[in-house]
């Protein structure tokens, strides 16, 4: 390769050619005026990707500042690749979310795969091990014909790459609804921890200190892959499969272990993954968030493939790579554990004192731009919103000739997609490696995995409903944190902190970027009155295929500390004879909200009327005392109320510990009271001689409890006799989905 | 006891049988790091779960070619104690300390589970402190844990007391719900010859305190310590 050859390789750059690489006219003319001249065909690669909305988030920015970030626990919020929180004794938790949404559609394996890859290097390259994965999925309808081969693919990509780095995937939530059909979801989310005083940033220093690049070599997979991220899919998505990175979990558990013992030594200045826009991504932020330029030289860069430009390698996202700033003559020490550990290590460049990215390749430079001026003015939209309509209540007349005994109604929601077990799904992840998971989610309502080495536990729970954001989307944001942090303290964890993945359409619709607009409305309120902030996040807009778009998603990760892992409880009933109560009341009227429920959808056939509100101040005081009761040791098993209303959660329960509930609280009851899924409830088992205790600091606490009844036998009851075996909800339970996925195509 | 365990690139489960060793011992095991050509003078040495080089290839195959095997399998011939758990137990195999194969699960998938097993053999320090014929519950992380034998072979190791370890289902009997991986005649875990070596697919490492739900794990390494020390 030489610079001719090079050459012979690029196009003139025109209109025509950043349209291509996804810019807009005036983004375009933007950029002739910030260089004074036409861009080089490297330029106008490294702008685009730039200014792509995956990196600039031009549409998202101005309505995500108006998010809480701030409180006493948080170390460090939205803007490095990751959040830090303080867990006390000088630990922090370190976390994030991403989505990987439309990788994961065009080639299942490798894109949720490298999802999981990139998410885990977000968070050890800020010095944390990773002690858990988590992960939230959308798929579309089960009899869309791609359903199937995408859960699969997906499922296996995770614990493929999950499972091989030796992180313990803990948990997360699986739906389906046709809006998902062309775009699904695939939201990663990974929790490390580290010593506050050990915590590594991306900010470069230094001028003159080598840029090191570690890990994999560079290849030409993934080139515009942010470009792909930000644009809607038509039916020729297929031909964007090369745009599709692909992953090797084997070398991402060798660059945590190197990472993990360089950062043990004082060599590192700042260190930063290569994600979405590769070396340009990476090079570009350390270098403009210490104001410096950077001058890279990539003759010496270690490449896969042959003959590769400079606008190649630029653009790669290669996977498994990280840009280190070292101290000055600490060369030798860092290459040494790279050499150990059987990576790749080179000095590609050095931090300069001009402001600009330079790059140097086959004798020639092929950039040479201010970085300041072109980052600051990537492109900030206040685009167009419209609100979303409120919904009609959903009259009682829905109910008309709705007469099915309880045990068949119940029969039918535990074998429905939503509701049915994910064991076929979790089994495929390793959950135990480390050997400190107390719970994955299942058998709590959040994970509860132990800090290595300590008896202190993080809770992490990853939350969202859909259908209740496409009915309000600030109600629905709302609900999403509202869960998260129900959720958390429903295992007895003091909430601490958020990451939120935003999956929306496209931001160009006013419609699309009202949902957008309501969700942050709603995820700022609630965590302004539940003291939750947000302190890391990702944005993922164009999730529309052929114009259909899916129900907005702001997928909620929550965290929260325990100081014993032990003090943690799980949903499943324990002991014959426990008295089971409910925590916290309908809040309308007609004695539970429908509208939006799994039972309106499900049962009825209907999906209306407006999602149940949530009281934050209600939501805070009846988990405040959940949790009180918790850490007093006087809570045997908990369970929030959610899909499926109160009867659901019972069952949930009963199946969980494989023991049943004689139920003398729900006499009668209409279906709005056994279904509806009213907010800042709870389903507590407690031993019957600290009943009373509990119901009379419920009075001292102003907090509704109710005695639904008692633990017993193998089948929910009431007076009249038994609803339901278990046998027969477990059945159907766990059937569904491996019946689903052995189906003939 | 003194045991040391061996680490591999790729290596994952090997912090998993520190905590369980040094809970046991209370000493803390010796790692030793794959290009490493001489092992410290131990009781046992313990081949950790993981993904040793990635299982390119084949699971197991290449860490078994790697320097410090050879020296294992010296001590192993001059009977020190050898547990390999998981991709222990493949890289074992491979290396020729115990016969047979592990083949990619029957199901072709990666099953993560907590298993019903039954100790088959109690005449061995890994087993000495388990009742013959007693339930116990290792939770399973593998993919390629389908162990295969020729049916001689199979006889011989069952004839031989070499049979350490069998799936059973959750009620305790031989059924093939409760065989996770297809493996041949049920087979979890098997000794060598002599009853020094053991290799087996679960994780009696994650079944040894309360935050993992049971305890079934405990008795072995409590076990080797007895008779080790």
């Amino acid at each position: 390769m030489s610079a001719e050859a090079t050459r012979a390789q690029e196009r003139p750059v025109t209109l025509e050619l950043a349209r291509e690489f996804g810019l807009s006219e005036a983004e375009y003319n933007n950029a002739l005026e910030i260089l004074g001249r036409v861009p080089t065909f490297t330029e106008m690669g490294i702008i685009s990707v730039m200014w792509s909305e995956h990196c600039s988030y031009k549409s998202s920015k101005l309505w995500l500042k108006t998010l809480p970030t701030t409180g006493p626990q948080v170390i460090c919020g939205p803007g490095e690749n990751a959040g830090v929180v303080d867990i006390g004794d000088g630990d922090t938790v370190i976390f994030k979310m991403e989505s990987h949404n439309h990788p994961s559609y065009i080639e299942p394996y490798q894109g949720a795969a490298t999802g999981v890859g990139g998410i885990l290097r977000d968070v050890f390259t800020m010095g944390a091990r990773p002690i858990a994965n988590m992960n939230a999925l959308r798929f579309g309808d089960p009899s869309h014909p791609k359903t199937r081969h995408l859960v699969a693919g997906v499922v296996s990509g995770i614990g493929g790459y999950g499972n091989c780095v030796g992180v313990p995937t803990v948990g997360g939530e699986t739906n389906f609804h046709p809006a998902y059909n062309g775009n699904i979801l695939v939201n990663a989310m990974t929790v490390g921890v580290a010593k506050a005083d050990r915590i590594f940033y991306s900010a470069a220093a230094g001028i003159g200190n080598p840029v090191v690049y570690v890990g994999s070599k560079t290849g030409r997979d993934g080139i515009h892959g942010a470009t792909m991220a930000s644009a809607e899919f038509t039916e020729d998505s297929e031909e964007k499969r090369p745009t599709v990175q692909v992953g090797d979990p084997f070398t991402e558990k060798l660059l945590i272990e190197a990472c993990l013992e360089l950062m043990e030594t004082d060599a590192i200045v700042a260190i930063q993954d290569m994600g979405a826009a590769g070396l340009t991504s990476s090079s570009v932020e350390m270098a403009g968030k210490g104001g410096l330029g950077i001058e890279l030289a990539l003759d010496s860069l270690p490449m896969r493939e042959e003959a590769m430009t400079p606008y190649e390698i630029m653009l790669s996202e290669s996977q498994e790579r990280m840009l280190i700033i070292l101290k000055p003559g600490r060369e030798e020490v860092a290459k040494a554990i790279f050499d150990k550990w059987e990576l790749d290590f080179a000095v590609i460049g050095h931090l300069t004192d001009t402001g600009n990215l330079v790059i140097k390749m086959y004798g020639e430079t092929w950039c040479d731009m201010p970085i300041a001026p072109v980052s600051n003015a990537a492109p900030e939209y206040d685009r167009p919103w419209e609100p979303t309509p409120a919904a009609a209540e959903v009259p009682d007349s829905v109910f008309d000739g709705y007469d099915a005994p309880l045990g068949d109604t119940l029969a039918k929601l535990f074998a429905c997609p939503d509701l049915a077990s994910k064991r076929w799904i979790w089994e495929q992840y390793d959950s135990l490696v480390g050997g400190d998971t107390r719970f994955m989610s299942g058998q709590a309502d959040a994970a509860v995995v132990r800090v290595p080495g300590q008896t202190k536990a993080v809770a992490i729970t990853t939350d969202c409903t859909p259908r209740y954001c496409l009915a309000d989307p600030v109600e629905g944001g709302k609900q999403a944190v509202a869960e998260a942090w129900r959720n958390l303290s429903a295992v007895g964890a003091l909430p601490l902190a958020i990451t939120d993945n935003m999956n929306f359409g496209n931001p160009e619709k006013p419609r699309i970027m009202g949902q957008f607009v309501g969700a942050v409305q709603g995820i700022g309120a609630a965590c302004k009155a539940l003291d939750f902030p947000v302190v890391s996040g990702n944005v993922s807009l164009y999730n529309e295929t052929n114009g259909e778009a899916i129900l907005p998603t702001p997928a909620i990760g929550g965290v929260g500390t325990l100081p014993d892992a032990m003090i943690a409880v799980g949903i499943a009933f324990q002991n014959e004879g426990d008295v089971i109560l409910g925590v916290g009341a309908a809040t309308n009227a007609q004695g539970g909200h429908i509208g939006q429920s799994l039972f309106l959808r499900e049962i009825l056939g209907r999906e209306e009327g407006p999602p149940p509100p949530v009281d934050l101040a209600v939501e805070r005081r009846n988990g405040d005392f959940v949790r009180g009761l918790i850490r007093e040791g006087l809570v045997v098993s908990s369970h929030d109320v959610a899909d499926g209303g109160l009867i659901v959660t019972i069952a949930e329960m009963a199946l969980a510990g494989g023991i049943g509930a004689h139920l003398t609280g729900l006499d009668g009851a209409h279906p709005r009271a056994l279904f509806g899924e009213d907010q800042g409830r709870y389903v507590l088992a407690v031993r019957p001689d600290v009943a009373a205790k509990v119901q009379e600091k419920a009075k001292a606490a102003g907090v509704p409890v109710a005695v639904l009844g008692e633990t017993r036998g193998a089948s929910l009851s009431d007076r009249n006799g038994d609803i339901v075996p278990l046998t027969r909800l477990k059945t159907v339970n766990e059937s569904w989905l491996p019946d689903y996925m052995s189906a003939e195509l | 006891m003194k045991a040391a365990i061996v680490v591999f690139p790729g290596s994952n489960r090997e912090r998993d049988a520190v905590a369980a060793l040094e809970a046991a011992s209370g000493t803390k095991p010796h790692l030793v790091w794959h290009r490493d050509t001489e092992l410290p003078k131990v009781d046992l040495i313990v081949v950790p779960g993981g993904f040793s080089y990635g299982d390119y290839l084949r699971s197991g195959a290449m860490a078994a070619h790697s320097p410090i095997m050879r020296e294992v399998k010296a001590r192993a011939d001059q009977g020190v104690r050898v547990l390999g758990v998981c991709n222990g137990f493949q890289i074992i195999t491979e290396a020729g300390l115990l016969p047979g194969a592990l083949m990619r699960n029957g199901g072709l998938k990666f099953v993560c589970r907590v298993q019903h097993l039954r100790v088959e053999n109690t005449d061995s320090p890994f087993t000495a402190k388990y009742a013959k014929g007693q339930i116990v519950r290792y939770p399973v992380a593998h993919g390629d844990g389908n162990y295969w034998a020729d049916a001689e072979t199979v006889r011989r190791l069952d004839g031989e007391g070499q049979v350490a370890f069998r799936y059973v289902a959750d009620d305790s009997r031989a059924d093939p719900r409760g065989n996770p991986n297809h493996s041949v005649s049920d087979i979890a875990g098997i000794f060598n010859a002599k009853r020094t070596v053991l290799g087996l697919m679960p994780h009696p490492e994650d079944a040894v305190e309360g935050l993992h739900g049971n305890t079934d794990g405990k008795p072995m390494f409590d076990g080797l310590v007895e008779a080790l020390s």
